[in-house]
């Protein structure tokens, strides 16, 4: 569906994007993800034939984006990260235009129209002007806009941008159902949302991919040495942090260490070894007198990966429910 | 055309859903209506020169109007985002100036069509050539067309309105000053400027009831030619 060859753009003498060379299947839905300014919505533009690539060649569906853009643009769909809606425009009306636009037209029109207002719930608004809905429900005319012609490839650039939990959950299942129909690229920072809706993730950094493949297999390959996480009493030579730090800090193969104090006046630890070190830091923490109550591996999450990958904090392990706020910093 | 008459039909149905026509519209006729009461009914004329006189007030009407009518075709697109939708579907950048020139030159069509019952109501008292009529209504759709291509032209440059006005205006005000500018350099070039004066010289004979061929391919040539403009623009900013 997609094969994008050695693609470069310069804005002036800084490169947003390059090198990419990837290839993409029918039906697939793909995501891509990274951090705000690493090239996610310059990479779709491009695909989109909104902007035109410094250099190399993408092709969609066999046409190539610079000979035969307007080819290209008959078989996408682009929702791009501020959905095109004409606010003054009824939904219908809108759904109507961007259709026509499309080239659809007669019989096949009303029922394309429909059809993608059931698909994505706009039947009970669709009389309503566009300036009168919740961002909720905006977002979800600019998903219609992009399908509504039934194209090979739709393109989403942050469809969940904005929206509330509840709203959330709705356009993952309304992505997801785009799945066999079209082969989908979805971009965003949010991890949850590229993890729970796509078949496969490609990790952009600085305009470049620098990994790719589905979840575990992302995992399994950033996945060198342990991250555990113990819990330890204070005690004996161990009664203040200071001690406790510098401790794992001095065993070999130890690093990113982070301590935490519980309420319940114990330490929680996390850190990261080069290779199974657990027998020595037992050995060490008793050794020292420190009350070793648990030591356990953290199994990788997709987070960590992306975070590591493109260089975020460095030495803290993400806790599961600061995610979203992590990759958006 | 198919595609550039989809997006005239919204340009123009956008116009009356927000108050920037029926402000512009209802303005412009009260402009040429005060004009036409007191160059043609105060002063003491023969009928063609009330008709001269209220050609000449209304070009200078429809200019303006043409202007801000058009400020917003391009610009407001870019600054909403929608532009996207335009330039992700299958349409050229030629369809897209042809169909936003379409329905502005529309709503300067209405004015001017607008304002017939003025030249009718000199054959109350007077009398005046039907000819004088037509061919002054000609050059004033000619100059409103030659303007709304200049406030596309400038629209496509910014995502400012307000810029996109101050641009056109100062386009139309240097062409305007041409003759005056002719005054200054030697022949031959005053004459090629004085040709080129944008109301003194190719709108005066439309004003006085006659048609001559230089009016109308120069209004056409600078209609094309910042249509042409605002085309490579749109073509350019693929680019950035």
């Amino acid at each position: 569906m997609i094969e994008i060859s050695e693609l470069y753009k310069y804005y002036g003498q800084r490169r947003a994007v390059g090198p990419i060379s990837l290839a993409i299947a029918d039906g697939e839905v793909i995501g891509l993800l990274g951090r705000n300014g690493a090239g996610k919505t310059t990479t779709l533009r491009i695909l989109a034939c909104d902007l035109l690539a410094s250099s190399g060649t993408v092709k969609v569906a066999g046409y190539d984006a610079v000979e035969s853009a307007d080819s290209v643009r008959a078989n996408i769909g682009y929702l791009p990260d501020t959905p095109p809606l004409y606010g003054e425009m009824r939904v219908r009306e809108y759904l109507g235009y961007a259709a026509r636009l499309r080239g659809v037209s007669g019989k096949d029109l009303e029922l394309r129209l429909n059809d993608v207002l059931a698909q994505t719930g706009l039947v009970a608004v669709a009389g309503d002007p566009i300036a009168s809905l919740s961002h909720g429900f905006k977002q979800r005319v600019g998903i219609a806009q992009a399908i509504v012609h039934r194209p090979k490839l739709v393109i989403l650039d942050e469809p969940i941008s904005g929206l509330d939990p509840a709203q959330i959950k709705e356009m993952r299942g309304l992505i997801r159902g785009l799945a066999g129909q079209h082969t989908v690229i979805v971009s965003s920072h949010i991890l949850s949302e590229i993890s729970e809706t796509c078949d496969r993730i490609f990790i952009i950094r600085d305009g470049e991919i620098i990994a790719s493949g589905s979840e575990q297999e992302l995992t399994a390959e950033a996945d060198t040495g342990d991250r555990l996480q113990l819990t330890i009493r204070p005690d004996g030579d161990l009664s203040d942090l200071a001690a406790l730090r510098s401790l794992l800090e001095a065993t070999d193969g130890v690093s990113d260490v982070v301590i935490e104090e519980s309420t319940s006046g114990e330490w929680q630890v996390k850190l990261k070894t080069a290779t199974d070190r657990r027998a020595l830091i037992c050995q060490r923490v008793v050794e020292a007198g420190g009350g070793l109550l648990a030591i356990v591996r953290i199994a990788r999450e997709l987070e960590s990966v992306f975070l590591e990958l493109t260089d975020a904090r460095v030495g803290v392990l993400s806790e599961p429910g600061d995610s979203g706020e992590e990759a958006s910093a | 055309m198919r595609v550039a008459l989809l997006i005239a039909r919204r340009e123009a149905s956008s116009y009356f859903r927000s108050p920037i026509g029926a402000v512009v519209l209802s303005g412009a006729l009260l402009v040429i209506g005060i004009l036409f009461y007191w160059k043609g009914l105060t002063e003491k004329l023969l009928s063609s020169e009330v008709l001269s006189e209220f050609f000449y007030s209304s070009s200078g009407v429809v200019m303006v109007a043409s202007l801000f009518l058009s400020m917003r075709l391009v610009a407001e697109e870019r600054q909403t985002g929608t532009l996207t939708l335009l330039n992700t579907a299958p349409v050229t950048d030629a369809q897209i100036v042809a169909g936003k020139f379409l329905a502005a030159f529309g709503m300067v069509a209405t004015l001017t069509a607008l304002t017939v019952y003025m030249p009718l109501l000199i054959f109350v008292n007077g009398k005046v050539s039907l000819g004088h009529i037509a061919v002054g209504y000609g050059g004033l759709l000619l100059i409103g067309a030659a303007c709304v291509a200049i406030g596309l032209f400038a629209s496509a440059l910014t995502e400012s309105q307000v810029v996109a006005v101050v641009v056109s205006g100062g386009i139309i005000a240097a062409l305007i000053l041409q003759w005056i500018l002719a005054k200054a350099v030697d022949p031959p070039f005053d004459s090629f400027l004085v040709n080129l004066a944008f109301h003194h010289t190719n709108f005066r004979p439309f004003q006085q009831g006659i048609l001559e061929l230089q009016g109308v391919a120069y209004y056409l040539a600078v209609a094309f030619l910042f249509l042409l403009g605002a085309t490579k623009v749109l073509e350019a900013r693929r680019w950035k």
